[in-house]
């Protein structure tokens, strides 16, 4: 009996061992598959560049960097984080180049006035709806979408929506408002719109990313505004145009400042970017005044947004990663975007191609980006 | 006489109270690892507080009673979220509990070994399933069939009560409320069975043999003396339900406001913080009130516990006083 209850101690040692040589044997092919990754991706390592940012660009900058990374090798990493997100993360000079649909506030442009603004691609935001048997577009104007965000507007059947909706009949159920529950460049181009068109919706609530909304229920993100109108018959919400399209959801038709009824599509976006293309600040300049909803022009579309990247005008200020051959193939790459080729894939993806104008703009701004104070393009 | 140990153990074994390198050593491993915890929860609550200061500066206590939440005018108040917060975890006891009770009544006292088995291992499996399936599934399967068939029946039956009034939207207080009930049913109905099987078997046989029936047995001799474990578990589901995100964010409808109807969107602590956590650059007041939400959130957790662990304590006194 004794003899047994000792004999299991070296039994218990021995099994200590085993895991002792199993922990050390794990380790040492963590160190040597890690070592082996490093030798082989030394010789062939590619180019990345990093960005994160504005979820509505995200489509477009997943295309891209596939169609990029066949051409030319460099491979570009972004993450749809969200606007906010993305304009901090390249403050804190975390990322190669940041993506948002807001432009810099007045005091984020003061705090990093070699911060550029590169309005790389637009597209409109929808006002879609559930509204069974209806057709897929109906009339609104903005001052109606603002009542409704406002509550003010409670019934679909109300007189001023039927009354610029001739031979329609609507019923006389709830509206309900959904919104997006996260912060976004989507909410800050609607509620610009919106404070542009309503006095009362401009002093109650205001432009911003994330808004008090005094009615409605919020989701996260496009797909989920999208699930929530869909999910309940009377809803409204407002989506980008992609989604609709993707889920064939019904939007309507927004009265511009024209007068005419304008339905969302990459035709009537273009219209209200190249309408006030004109006026638009240098890449280094205070673009937060830039907005480019409620455009004029009869075939405008009025509540569409520029997507803007963001890049530091002298390269080499990262504490660590940035390298001339890196800097050259940022600026490269930012050509690229901007250029023919990408703008004709980007309307594709429902993104409007950018004026004339703009990509002249554009290429002047890529002109003055330096790494140790020399031009990176010719 | 020879032994079969390696060395330490047989010096171990021979200096019984002798102090070798390794118990050293293995003192101060462990004894850094227990006082590690405790410089975490400092560290947290330290970074909390700093990074929550420019909203404390800014709102005082008046944060905790103010309704406005307005990043447009850099307006921030908890009290919508914190009444989400109470109410959803409200809705969540009230219908998780019975049935949990239920569940755990059934399986440690009426059960049949033959099902008794299976059916802890199905408890504890949905105990483990993450909480973002439940709010996948709270989405697309629960929301339309409450939104169709239980709210409509509810403010039918009981409209009269400003609870079941108004419009219903489909994401709402008591939709949260509902996946809340499903996600605490697990883990109060596994504590409570296991504070019903610890009730020694004497106090069953005492009971019956007085001409008790089954339910009065249960009633009398095994939920009293177990009350303690009970409220125990209660208050775990009540953790749970209190500081839960992911799923209540996704069926709660987000709106930053309080209202009388549970058929209301709403918000609570966990989902605002999640909603806005991408917002605000570092040093903002909006930040800074979003970082408050958490030390608020952290602060009622911390409370909730105390006040279990001095409910817990009365019971078990009073019973031990009552017994001998």
């Amino acid at each position: 009996m004794k003899d047994s209850e000792l004999s299991i101690q070296p039994q218990k040692s021995r099994r200590g061992l085993w895991i002792v040589i199993g922990v050390i044997a794990v380790a040492i092919i963590i160190v040597v598959a890690g070592a082996l990754t490093n030798w082989f991706g030394l010789g062939t390592s590619p180019i990345q560049l990093n960005g994160a940012g504005s979820s509505f660009a995200f489509p477009l900058m997943s295309a891209w960097s596939t169609q990029y990374n066949a051409l030319t090798g460099v491979q570009i990493n972004y993450q749809a984080t969200g606007s906010g997100a993305g304009i901090n993360a390249v403050v804190a000079k975390n990322l190669d180049f940041g993506g948002t649909d807001a432009p810099l506030n007045t005091t984020q442009h003061t705090q990093n006035p070699t911060l550029l603004t590169i309005p790389e691609s637009l597209g409109p935001v929808t006002v879609a709806y559930n509204l069974p048997g209806l057709p897929a577009h109906i009339n609104l104007t903005g001052p109606i979408v603002a009542n409704i965000y406002l509550g003010v507007t409670t019934k679909w059947d109300d007189a001023n929506i039927t009354a610029i909706n001739p031979g329609v009949t609507f019923p006389s159920t709830s509206i309900f408002v959904q919104y997006r529950s996260d912060s976004s460049g989507t909410t800050f181009v609607f509620t610009d719109y919106l404070s542009k068109a309503s006095v009362q919706f401009a002093a109650q609530v205001g432009k911003g990313k994330l808004v008090a909304w005094p009615v409605g229920s919020g989701a996260p993100q496009n797909q989920g505004v999208s699930n929530a109108v869909k999910g309940q018959a009377g809803a409204i919400g407002y989506v980008e145009l992609a989604y609709v399209v993707q889920n064939s959801m019904s939007y309507a038709k927004i009265k511009n400042a024209a007068g005419s009824y304008i339905l969302p599509d990459l035709n009537s976006t273009a219209a209200a970017a190249a309408s006030s293309a004109g006026s638009l600040p240098a890449g280094n300049g205070d673009w937060s005044q830039v907005s480019i909803t409620n455009a004029t022009g009869s075939s405008s579309y009025p509540v569409a947004t520029f997507t803007y990247l963001l890049v530091y005008q002298e390269l080499n200020i990262y504490p660590s990663g940035m390298t001339e051959v890196k800097a050259k193939a940022l600026v490269d790459f930012l050509r690229w975007a901007v250029g023919n080729v990408a703008q004709t894939a980007a309307a594709s993806l429902t993104y409007a191609s950018l004026p004339a104008s703009v990509v002249t703009l554009d290429v002047t701004t890529i002109r003055t980006i330096t790494f140790n104070g020399v031009a990176l393009l010719p | 006489m020879v032994f079969p140990f390696r060395r330490g153990t047989r010096r171990a074994l021979l200096h019984p109270t002798g102090s070798s390198w390794g118990d050293l050593l293995f003192r101060a491993g462990s004894g850094a690892a227990g006082f590690a915890i405790l410089a975490l929860l400092a560290l947290l609550a330290v970074v909390l507080a700093i990074n929550a200061l420019p909203s404390f500066r800014a709102f005082g206590f008046g944060f905790l009673g103010s309704t406005a939440w307005n990043p447009v005018r850099d307006e921030f108040g908890a009290l919508p979220f914190i009444y989400g917060t109470l109410i959803t975890s409200a809705i969540a006891l009230l219908l998780g509990v019975p049935v949990s009770l239920g569940i755990a009544i059934f399986v440690a006292e009426l059960s049949p070994g033959s099902i008794r088995v299976p059916l802890t291992y199905v408890i504890e499996l949905l105990a483990a399933v993450p909480s973002v399936v439940y709010g996948l599934w709270g989405l697309f399967v629960l929301v339309p069939l409450i939104t169709t068939y239980v709210s409509p029946a509810l403010q039918g039956a009981l409209g009269f009560l400003p609870i079941f009034q108004g419009q219903i939207y489909d994401r709402n207080l008591f939709t949260a409320g509902v996946i809340l009930a499903i996600m605490i049913i697990p883990t109060v109905s596994a504590v409570s069975r296991d504070a019903l099987l610890a009730v020694p078997q004497h106090q069953r046989e005492a009971a019956l043999s007085l001409g008790a029936t089954r339910w009065e047995s249960i009633r009398i001799a095994v939920l009293s003396y177990a009350r303690s474990g009970i409220f125990g578990a209660v208050m775990l589901g009540f953790g749970r339900a209190f500081g839960e995100t992911m799923a209540v964010t996704m069926v709660i409808g987000n709106r930053n406001a309080i209202s009388a109807s549970w058929f209301a969107p709403a918000q609570t602590l966990s989902s605002i913080i999640a909603n806005s956590a991408r917002e605000g650059a570092a040093g903002s007041l909006e930040l800074g009130a979003i970082v408050e939400l958490g030390l608020v959130l952290m602060l009622v957790a911390f409370l909730i516990n105390v006040f279990a662990r001095f409910m817990v304590w009365r019971f078990l006194g009073k019973r031990e006083g009552g017994l001998e």
